[in-house]
């Protein structure tokens, strides 16, 4: 039984997330005593993946990321040819929209947002988020192919060796149905869910005109910026910005929360980071609670010691 | 344009979350449930949206027991024109994916649409799942969605960029903030929606492809460690030496 691993490595940089998943599905070969077969479409960089420890990468390059019919054809073609197993992708964008829908064709059962590897000790069990975070579950998948999406920071990434075969799909997707007419970038910095540092804030920074120093803080700390709803709700920031269990949630290594009174509903999108920093005027906000470190004190004094400090921190490395 | 709008009844953001039967289910006593937030603040409100500016119908469907009646009123009361139940337990996304599209698939829909993703289960799947059982496109976690005739106009936001997709109808969409804003049921609705048809159907037969064995807490957070505004460089000292996250 062979191992599929769906993955969006466009670009010249490999995308953390698709190198965790690749990590992700390699393991689950090791298990089952199978290969990996890397499926991956668009401007990929063969070159960079045949590197990964993979048996083979099968790159579509006419196929986006949009029409998820045309990938999932893509999937079950390359899943039938190559006996898989289990299937695999990355809990994105991407993956949230074409797992489900070979899990669906196949009839195979899916773990959505799997954080952990299967657990095969009679069955076939893999744990996952649910409740926003506030609970785990673990899933048994009683068909015999399995699904399984990973959560992005879930696995360390591991880098492999070996040279795979490259092939180019040449198989018919179907016409596309849905065409990408435009895409605004975002501009520079790793987006949110991916983000492995956030500094965010919220209304305790009193307007849009404050967060100048709350940008300084996220670029001295290599850090993507956020914030909390009724920021976003008031249009001080964009929507993408607005982490928490009705707009983004993410699961960094670091959360620097300004600002933020911790509302549950805050906490359900951020309760996955690995260090929680709160920094508060009122000492009994309810975000403390949930805090590995905080400091009690004004947003507009606290800020400028932490970049300041910060800045001295990178200069002496 | 004929909508159909998955709504799904689940515990309010504020719940206590505990488990029973040897942590095998969601304890539901003493909890509140509401309409699934993006199912209602970003699909349903769209769907009334687009049906108020260029007219139509938007139907809601939920898989559930009579407990979820309650919750799919407050979908009617916010504007939907009539309700369909499918009587069925929402044990397994495909299970309700099946149910949604046996349901759908003779009724010629214009556009489904749904919440990117349910604030309990947190699955992203029943969603695409309809899509491919109905072997129609899908758009997912769209931000903003126009119609013009039959062509579909949606932003998406991926990898933190803005893609910008067009489709022709029907389509599946699932729905994330930026969709439209919050509406609150007035009292014309709320007594509106007790007469609008909600109809009851029998599920059709089909197997579960997963199971949900166990549900566990997770372990209790180490208590908070405080330090002086004072000295608040500190942080990034210990982030460093200690926490070991830069």
């Amino acid at each position: 039984m062979s191992v599929i691993v769906l993955a969006d490595t466009r670009g010249a940089k490999v995308a953390k997330a698709a190198l965790e998943t690749v990590t992700y599905g390699r393991k689950v070969a090791e298990q089952a005593g199978g290969t990996v077969t890397l499926v991956t479409f668009g401007d990929a960089p063969t070159d960079r993946l045949a590197g990964l420890g993979v048996a083979k990468v099968i790159v579509a390059r006419s196929a986006s990321d949009a029409d998820t019919q045309q990938l999932t054809r893509l999937v079950v073609d390359v899943a039938g040819k190559e006996n898989a197993g289990t299937i695999i992708f990355t809990h994105d964008a991407t993956g949230k929209a074409v797992a489900p829908r070979v899990a669906a064709r196949l009839k195979a059962g899916q773990v959505a947002g799997a954080i952990t590897l299967p657990d095969t000790d009679g069955g076939f069990k893999v744990k996952r988020n649910v409740f926003s975070g506030k609970a785990q579950a673990w899933v048994e998948v009683k068909s015999p192919v399995k699904v399984i999406s990973v959560l992005p920071n879930s696995i360390p990434v591991e880098e492999g060796s070996g040279t795979a075969t490259v092939e180019e799909y040449s198989g018919d997707l179907g016409a596309a149905r849905i065409t990408v007419k435009e895409v605004r970038k975002a501009g520079e910095g790793v987006p949110l869910p991916e983000a492995e540092r956030v500094v965010s804030a919220g209304r305790g920074l009193k307007g849009p005109e404050n967060w100048g120093m709350i940008e300084e803080l996220a670029k001295e700390l290599n850090a993507t910026t956020a914030c909390s709803r009724p920021v976003a709700d008031m249009h001080w920031r964009p929507h993408h910005e607005h982490v928490g269990q009705t707009g983004v949630a993410i699961r960094p290594n670091l959360y620097i929360a300004i600002g933020i009174s911790g509302a549950i509903q805050h906490l359900a999108g951020v309760n996955g980071s690995k260090v929680i920093c709160v920094i508060n005027s009122d000492p009994e906000a309810p975000f403390f609670k949930a805090a590995d470190y905080g400091i009690v004190g004004d947003a507009f004094i606290v800020v400028p010691k932490l970049i300041e400090a910060a800045r001295k921190f990178n200069s002496e490395r | 344009m004929k909508i159909l709008v998955l709504i799904s009844h689940v515990p309010d953001t504020t719940a206590r979350i505990g488990f029973t039967n040897d942590n095998t289910a969601y304890d539901t006593s003493g909890v509140t449930f509401i309409v699934n937030p993006y199912d209602e603040w970003y699909a349903l409100v769209r769907a009334l949206e687009l049906k108020e500016a260029q007219g139509g119908t938007v139907t809601t469907i939920t898989v559930g027991g009579a407990d979820t009646d309650a919750t799919i009123r407050k979908a009617l009361a916010i504007g939907a024109d009539d309700a369909v139940r499918v009587d069925a337990r929402p044990n397994d996304s495909y299970a309700v994916a099946f149910q949604v599209a046996e349901y759908a698939k003779d009724k010629g829909y214009d556009l489904i649409m749904a919440g990117k993703e349910t604030i309990d289960h947190n699955g992203s799947q029943v969603g695409p799942m309809v899509a491919e059982l109905l072997e129609l496109p899908f758009v997912s976690l769209a931000t903003k969605l126009d119609v013009s005739g039959t062509t579909a106009t949606a932003e998406r936001d991926v990898k933190g960029d803005v893609e910008v997709v067009e489709a022709s109808l029907p389509l599946v969409v699932s729905c994330a903030k930026g969709m439209a804003e919050q509406r609150i049921p007035n009292m014309r609705g709320i007594m509106a929606a007790r007469t609008k048809p909600l109809t009851v159907l029998p599920a059709v037969s089909s197997e579960p492809l997963t199971e949900t064995v166990r549900f566990e807490l997770p372990p209790p957070k180490q208590a908070v460690k405080m330090i002086p505004a004072d000295d608040a460089g500190k942080l990034i000292e210990l982030l460093h030496t200690e926490a070991k996250v830069i």
